[in-house]
């Protein structure tokens, strides 16, 4: 039929501009573009992550002017929850609006047409045939029944009217798949955090930032035990239990409790023959008082477990608090002796440190690491590099470096390193620092190699014994200049101890003009290469390697690979390097607890927009009419009809029926 | 006039949907019952009651489809035939695809979809041949160029899942579980729904344009495969482990097949409409179909996508409820599967309720196919979220 403003232009006289305004298809379609644009935005701009970290993204005017559209939390926001509430008034309108015509259109018949309207339509024949037009509206009335269609007939002085309707569920669709939109939302909205986001805006509830034991949180940032749904996750150490779980809010959470305590015994992950993870499972025990004994279950991912209305999934798994036995290496002394260090993941302690007090954060242990590696044939493969653990070295003014060390040696293109990734802030990739492996296995000769750097006298006695040859020969008063020399030699080991190469070309930078930097810093260059390898050779020799004919190539990549490690150590920015030595494995299973009474209704609003979007699309609506009148001495059959939508598919069907029709009756006009 | 009403309703056809079934049609649908039969008869031990219903429920759905769709019958056979016969070939072990010649040369999985890559460009080719020279013979030939990848795809397919569990019990699964297998369905798919059409508008003017898409497609999955090893059959990630994945990924890919065809069939559109100002005796104008027509296949195009896309995000819904812990998480696939889903439900109303028609829903079909594009790829690409599965 016409479109469905026109079919309800009498009614929208009467109806309130409001309600016009609500209903209006304009609306709708704005509001649909609106909530699409504002999902874009939500997806593009990572949601709820640390304020911190838009902070540093954005700067502080546009963190915020970010902050206070609420485009951290967009799904969040008043603003969007706005649109989604018009968008269900305008569709609750429209419904109101549009259903009862719908009905009513249903129901009908239109017996009433007209002659001169049928002959004006698109799709219509005439036909004659000799026989009672009462007789012929019955047969056509039998026949369009068994093929589904509904017929209704009215007699109207000389002629028959008799109307013909399939498909009119197809009415239907519209209010399945509109009233689903409401369903939905308004189920949703049950579970969603709007209650808390109005207990929050009148006070009742304060996220907590703070990161501090949950027993310590205070009632304000408490949830009570009926709240009837939320979201929240919580983890727990392998052997240990917990009756809370934690909500997050933009930068900050609330508990909830539970009436139950859920325990992990323990927390798997198995894994393929190739090293992926096959699967996460935890051995669950709720100790319920409700219950006489502990109910048991082991949860998966795909595989939760829905308790009482909870359900329980697993979601993540972190470490529970390894235990840690670390050898910390001295990295500013001339001291090669490591100390022993025992810690716990997500436990800190206070270092004394040649830079000042500083205070160790273990943050992480992780047993496998399955990393992409080029092979030689450029394939990339997945290998495993083993245990690492992560930790944070933070000084007295609270800055903090991050590292990523590994504990076993990691091998490229054939040969052996220590890796070791440091990084300033969570935004930021590792930089991996690569200590060369030793014969043994071990990192005893790089560290010891690079104390060496630190023993100012032997320093000095090598560059004077570098600087013996050209100043020898010469009289007294220039020994003031060979001490100068030596002096400012031993400074550039200082400086390169202190930063690498780029410490030495900055300094050139500042000091030397222009034009003659390039020739400076290669000299300084050459002069530092001849002194850090007098300083290996001794070293060599103190190990008794035999350096009769000459250095062994292995020797001298490892010289180099020393110098590159050595010359990053100063940007590495730890006064120690942590060696891990042992482990005690602990894991920890991280649980998502959810209670969402609103999924019914929502699923409901699913089950409506099936069946809705069904009728709509595939439920095809057809009319037709035939006027059969007596003229003469046969009948007179007028055919027409239209197909809903469907058009096209209408004039197949109506060109078959009407073929059958030709074949009987004698064809007036097409 | 003085004839019965028996008289007059003699020889009026009364076919209903079940006195129209002819004995071929129930010769079908005891055929593939008892070809669902015999895999559940097998395979039952490794399945779950949720994944009985699906087999259960595809059986009769091939059963209807292929009652619905005549053409659907040989092509059934014609890759359960060469599926089942080099599933033979390999027997138990993989390696066999080193010594047969079928396997190696055109029926492993690998080689297979090679095929179906060859067979799509050339009937992309042969389509603009047909086009050009008007030619009925070439149609022919790009009509049975288009089934035959279409064959040789699923052949792929279902092969690929076989050599899943060759490689190991616990490693095999339904080949849709990552970027490289679900673009061969998405090629697989849109290339039936555009054959469906074909058939349906006994017109083949259509299938340059569409094949297009599905040669990009094509171009895609072979770059992927050759730079980035993309073809290896992967263990599946935990999260993936799941029932679920078997009606989701195939419902989601129907939507963005006829959503991609609807756009192509946007372009023709487009050309064939500016043809008509330009030149309306030209070369284009008097080979391609009415605008009419493309119109309506546009429209039946997103209707059939938005109600596929519906139901699949809906069982995405579902399947989120269960692994993630709740039906809706905002996260970045999802969140673009809502958009996509919005966007045609705005394309819908213009059309249906404001009587829009032609150029600007033209228009709006190949933006929404970029829209519908950066769902699928670039989501996965760009953003980070729980679906971290198939990234590039
Ligand atoms: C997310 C929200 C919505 C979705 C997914 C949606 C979906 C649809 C679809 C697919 C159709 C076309 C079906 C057909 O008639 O063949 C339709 C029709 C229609 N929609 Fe919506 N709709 C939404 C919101 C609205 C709103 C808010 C209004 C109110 C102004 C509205 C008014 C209409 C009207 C009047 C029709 C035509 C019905 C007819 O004449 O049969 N829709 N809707």
């Amino acid at each position: 039929m016409k479109s469905s403003a026109q079919r309800s232009s009498p009614r929208r006289r009467s109806t309130p501009v409001a309600l016009e305004f609500l209903g209006s298809m304009n609306l709708a379609i704005t509001l649909l573009v609106a909530i699409a644009i504002a999902s874009v935005v939500g997806t593009v701009l990572q949601q709820n992550q640390p304020y911190q970290d838009y902070l540093i993204k954005f700067g502080p005017f546009w963190f915020e002017v970010f902050d206070t559209l609420g485009l951290y939390d967009v799904y969040g926001a008043s603003w969007f929850l706005a649109i989604l509430a018009f968008l269900v008034l305008s569709t609750s309108v429209c419904i109101w609006r549009n259903t009862p015509n719908m009905l009513r259109e249903m129901r009908q018949f239109h017996l009433n047409v007209r002659y001169n309207s049928l002959r004006a339509f698109h799709h219509k024949r005439e036909w004659e045939a000799g026989a009672e037009p009462q007789a012929l509206q019955q047969a056509l009335a039998g026949w369009l029944q068994g093929l589904g269609y509904r017929t209704r007939a009215r007699q109207d002085g000389g002629h028959y009217i008799l109307a013909a309707v399939r498909g009119r569920y197809s009415k239907l669709g519209y209010f399945f798949t509109h009233a689903a939109i409401v369903v939905i939302c308004v189920g949703a909205l049950f579970d969603s955090g709007l209650p808390l986001m109005l207990r929050e805006a009148s006070g009742q509830l304060k996220p907590e930032t703070r990161d501090i034991p949950a027993s310590e949180v205070p009632a304000i940032s408490r949830l009570p035990l009926s709240n009837p749904s939320f979201r929240g996750s919580v983890r727990i150490p392998e052997g240990s239990s917990a009756n809370i779980v934690f909500l997050q809010l933009r930068d900050g959470y609330l508990v909830q409790p539970l009436p139950f305590s859920v325990e992990v015994k323990d927390f798997r992950i198995e894994h393929y023959a190739t090293g992926q993870p096959r699967s996460f499972e935890s051995d669950l025990v709720i100790h319920d008082p409700g219950l006489d004994a502990p109910v048991t279950r082991t949860i998966a991912v795909n595989h939760p477990w829905i308790y009482k209305g909870y359900a329980i999934y697993q979601a993540s798994f972190s470490d529970g608090g390894t235990g840690l036995t670390l050898d910390a290496w001295p990295l500013r002394a001339a001291d090669i002796q490591p100390l022993r260090l025992t810690g716990k993941v997500r436990a800190s302690q206070p270092i004394d440190t040649p830079d000042g007090p500083m205070t160790l954060e273990f943050t992480d242990f992780r047993m496998f690491n399955i990393n992409p590696v080029v092979d030689e044939e450029g394939r990339e493969q997945q290998k495993n590099f083993g245990p690492n653990f992560t930790f944070r070295l933070r000084d007295a003014a609270g800055q903090a470096h991050e590292y990523e060390t590994y504990m076993l040696p990691v091998e490229f293109e054939g040969r052996r390193f220590m890796l070791s990734g440091v990084r300033t802030s969570q935004a930021e990739p590792f930089r991996y620092l690569h200590i060369p492996i030793d014969e043994a296995g071990g990192i005893e000769r790089f560290m010891r190699f690079h104390a060496m750097l630190f023993d100012d006298r032997r320093v000095l006695e090598i560059a004077r014994r570098a600087t013996d040859q050209s100043f020898g020969q010469l009289d007294e008063p220039v020994a003031v200049g060979q001490a100068q020399v030596v002096q400012s030699m031993l400074g550039l080991v200082k400086q390169f101890r202190g930063g690498g190469f780029d410490a030495i070309a900055d300094m050139v930078g500042q000091r030397v003009p222009e034009g003659r930097r390039d020739e400076v810093l290669n000299a300084y260059f050459k002069v530092l290469q001849t002194i850090l390898g007098e300083l290996y050779v001794e070293l060599l020799r103190a190990e008794g390697v035999d350096l009769s004919q000459g250095m062994r190539e292995q020797d001298a990549r490892f010289f180099d690979e020393s110098l590159t490690a050595a010359a990053a150590l100063g940007a590495y920015g730890s006064p120690f390097f942590f060696q891990l030595r042992d482990f005690d494995f602990v894991q920890a299973s991280g649980l998502q607890i959810a209670r969402a009474p609103g999924k019914n209704v929502v699923y409901l609003g699913f089950a409506l927009l099936c069946i809705g979007v069904f009728l709509m699309f595939y439920v095809p609506n057809r009319k037709l009419w035939f006027w059969i009148e007596r003229r003469g001495e046969s009948s007179h059959i007028l055919g027409a009809g239209t197909g809903h939508r469907h058009q096209r598919d209408f004039e197949r069907e109506f060109e078959t029926l009407c073929a059958q029709l030709d074949a009987r009756w004698k064809t007036v006009t097409r | 006039m003085s004839v019965t009403q028996q008289e007059l309703l003699q020889g009026l056809e009364n076919p209903s949907f079940w006195k129209q079934r002819s004995l071929a049609d129930w010769l079908w649908a005891l055929l593939v019952t008892v070809g669902g039969g015999y895999a559940w008869s097998r395979y039952h031990t490794l399945m779950d009651d949720y994944e009985t219903a699906i087999l259960a429920g595809s059986t009769l759905a091939l059963a209807v489809f292929g009652w619905l769709w005549r053409a659907v019958r040989p092509l059934t056979l014609a890759v359960a035939g060469l599926s089942l016969f080099a599933i033979g070939l390999y027997g138990t072990s993989l390696r066999a695809a080193d010594d047969s010649f079928f396997l190696k040369f055109l029926l492993s999985s690998q080689s297979a979809i090679m095929w179906m890559s060859a067979l799509f460009v050339m009937a992309t080719v042969a389509y603009f041949i047909a086009l050009a020279a008007r030619s009925d013979y070439a149609g022919k030939v790009a009509s049975a160029l288009t089934w035959s990848a279409v064959v040789m795809g699923f052949t792929g397919m279902m092969v690929r899942w076989r050599e899943s569990y060759l490689m190991g019990a616990d490693i095999g699964h339904i080949p849709v579980s990552n970027l490289y297998e679900v673009f061969i369905l998405f090629c697989l798919i849109t290339a039936l729904i555009y054959l469906f059409y074909e058939g349906r508008y006994r017109t083949r003017a259509m299938g340059g344009f569409v094949l297009l898409v599905i040669s990009a497609a094509v171009a895609f999955l072979l770059w992927y495969a050759f730079t980035r090893d993309a073809h290896h059959i992967q263990p599946l990630v935990p999260a993936l482990q799941s029932y679920w994945m078997k009606i989701h990924v195939p419902a989601n890919f129907v939507g963005y097949g006829a959503f991609a065809l609807a756009a192509m069939v946007g372009v023709a559109w487009l050309v064939r409409k500016r043809a008509d100002r330009v030149a309306p005796q030209g070369f284009v104008a008097t080979r391609l179909p009415p605008a009419e027509m493309l119109d309506d296949v546009m429209y039946k195009a997103i209707a059939l996508g938005f109600a596929f896309f519906t139901v699949a995000t809906i069982l995405g819904a579902l399947w989120a409820a269960e692994a993630w812990g709740g039906y809706w998480s905002w996260d970045p696939k999802e969140t673009w599967a809502l958009i996509v889903w919005l966007n045609y439900a705005a394309w819908l109303h213009m059309r249906l309720t404001r009587g829009w028609r032609g150029a600007p829903l033209a228009w709006w079909a190949i933006i929404g196919l970029f829209v519908t594009l950066f769902a699928f790829l670039g989501v996965n690409m760009f953003l980070s979220g729980l679906h971290s599965y198939g990234e590039l």
